[in-house]
């Protein structure tokens, strides 16, 4: 497989007992960009990163992660690869700046501890014992242990979850500074918005299918859920909605019509779908 | 599993010590263990050896009795809480994400463990010597072996039993189900062969009796290991089952309920 793929993953299934949570995608993940994989609750995010980072294994497909089969579990794999899992624990009578020591010295090439609690926003914190710390330093700790061995390619399933809009601003540059120092990242979310602010690419996925993949900007036109929505007011006020694939063709009509009519066509406007309209659409239970 | 390094990666033995260096520095931070693990057998041996004072045969039994039951806490129930802790918590699953060999996070573990047995034997064997004038003891490379022999059976049956504790809430329960009975039976607190024939029976096919026997043996009778080789054989056969049930049955992580 190709080397220009941080990740390759063709026709993954897996299942738990009769529940199939994963059934059969493929996605890949170019080096250097941010992969979000957005889904409601129960979708099978957690299920396929999981897998990625070897903690699971698959039941049926192929993957790749930076040239390895992860269920290998390869000691360079796990040199090379950061984590922030969806939850999980940590010591409890060690202080950040211990843990954080700890842990880069498990790596071959760790980065600073101290520019690690920087960036991460622990600055301050680094002598409090972990047992201290709120949950959304917690959080930001998680992402610290993730970084300190300075990975090439960093997992995040739902790390802003719980986090307040300012934490959450916060979390997001601290990703963009990973994408600017060339990291890979695959980041699952359940939230829109995150998706759209972080992601080069997102893959929606629902029931363990991909349904829709591509730039958040894009993924409105191009795939199935392709059209265009004209509103205006009429005379009386009301507002009116159509969608069409062809707004040419409807804003002639709409236009001749009303000028035939001597009327004005109020707050007339033709946009496209945003990627909410179509995750709403996708997602919603038909 | 493959453990291919990378130049510059860590060593096996170095991480396994950083582990191992990081438990003991937790250990003496938690107040609760660290008083519970010292305080808690010298506790029983002043208890005992306050109510055998006038009597140094029975104190002859509770010195190495209280030895076997440190080598049980210090390694069977220590190990089946902090491995379910560490499971529950996600601590296990963390560790596993990075490139730390198994192995030498499993060593840096037990370690911490073995290290509290030997401290504990030798605050009991000095307690003994100083205030209830039970000799030195006779036979320290015996005292080695079932030490080591000890801490291998029940460091390994307790991960074996963390494996079927359900949650940390309910880890003491499973482990004072074993553990009480097993101390009551197996001559902690007074010559084993007097108890009724039908526990001594159950005693003898369990491990600690034979620790105790041994124990007995190497710092007080002054027998030789010759005279413990069905005992020992015990142990041994219990260190086999303990350490494949701890392997196979091990996980990472909690099991959904
Ligand atoms: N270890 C497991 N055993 C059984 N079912 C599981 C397990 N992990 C996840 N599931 C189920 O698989 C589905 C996908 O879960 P998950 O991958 O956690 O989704 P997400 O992360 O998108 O919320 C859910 O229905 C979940 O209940
Ligand atoms: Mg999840």
């Amino acid at each position: 497989m190709s080397t220009e793929k941080a990740i390759e993953v063709r026709g993954l299934r897996k299942s738990y007992g009769d529940l199939e949570a994963v059934r059969a995608i493929d996605f890949s993940v170019r080096r250097g960009e941010i992969f979000g994989l957005l889904g409601p609750n129960g979708a099978g995010k957690t299920t396929t990163v999981e897998i990625l980072e070897g903690y699971r294994d698959r039941s049926d497909g192929e993957v790749r992660v930076l040239g390895h089969d992860p269920q290998q579990r390869s000691r360079d794999l796990r040199e090379r690869v950061g984590i922030v899992l969806q939850s999980t624990g940590i010591y409890r009578h060690v202080t950040v700046r211990e843990v954080l020591a700890h842990f880069a010295g498990l790596y071959p090439h760790p980065r600073d501890v101290d520019e690690v609690m920087e960036l991460t926003g622990l600055g301050g914190k680094e002598d409090a014992r972990t047992r201290t710390l709120s949950g959304g330093q917690l959080r930001r700790l998680d992402f610290a242990l993730a970084l300190v061995g300075d990975p090439e390619l960093i997992f995040l399933d739902e790390p802003t979850t719980g986090f307040d809009p300012a934490a959450r601003r916060g979390a997001w540059d601290t990703v963009r500074s990973l994408k600017a120092l060339g990291k890979t990242v695959v980041l699952t979310t359940h939230y829109l918005d995150e998706a759209q602010a972080l992601a080069d690419r997102v893959a929606i996925i629902k029931d363990g299918r991909i349904l829709v993949e591509g730039a958040p900007s894009e993924l409105g036109a191009g795939t199935g859920a392709a059209y265009y929505r004209v509103s205006w007011r009429n005379g009386d006020g009301l507002l009116n909605q159509r969608e069409t694939d062809d707004p040419t063709r409807l804003l002639h009509e709409l236009t001749s019509d009303a000028l035939a009519r001597g009327q004005v066509l109020e707050s007339l406007s033709v946009t496209r779908p945003t990627l909410e309209d179509v995750y709403l659409q996708l997602t919603a239970d038909a | 599993m493959p453990e291919s390094r990378s130049l510059g990666s860590p060593s096996f033995a170095s991480l396994a010590w950083r582990q191992y260096r990081l438990e003991r520095k937790m250990f003496w931070r938690n107040p609760s263990s660290a008083f519970f693990n010292f305080a808690l057998p010298l506790l029983f041996l002043a208890l005992f050896g306050a109510i055998f004072s006038s009597n140094q045969k029975n104190l002859d039994v509770i010195v190495p009795g209280i030895a076997g039951m440190s080598v049980l806490s210090t390694t069977f129930s220590a190990l089946a809480y902090n491995m379910t802790f560490m499971r529950e918590q996600g601590i296990l699953k963390r560790m596993r994400g990075t490139p730390m060999p198994s192995g030498a996070y499993l060593l840096g573990i037990a370690g911490n463990a073995i290290t509290n047995t030997a401290l504990q034997i030798v605050l009991i064997t000095c307690a003994g010597k100083v205030f209830f004038g039970v000799d030195w003891p006779k036979d320290v490379g015996e005292l080695l072996v079932f030490v080591v022999l000890g801490v291998l059976c029940f460091a390994s049956l307790g991960v074996a039993l963390s494996h079927v504790i359900p949650n940390y809430e309910s880890a003491s329960a499973y482990v004072n189900a074993i553990f009480l009975p097993v101390i009551i039976i197996s001559g902690v607190f007074y010559d084993a062969n007097h108890a009724p024939r039908f526990l001594n029976g159950i005693a003898q096919a369990l491990p600690l009796v034979h620790l105790i026997d041994g124990l007995s043996g190497a710092m007080v009778k002054g027998t030789g290991l010759s005279d413990h080789l069905s005992g020992l054989g015990v142990i041994v056969a219990w260190t086999v089952m303990g350490m494949f049930l701890a392997v196979r049955g091990f996980s990472w992580e909690q099991r959904r309920s």
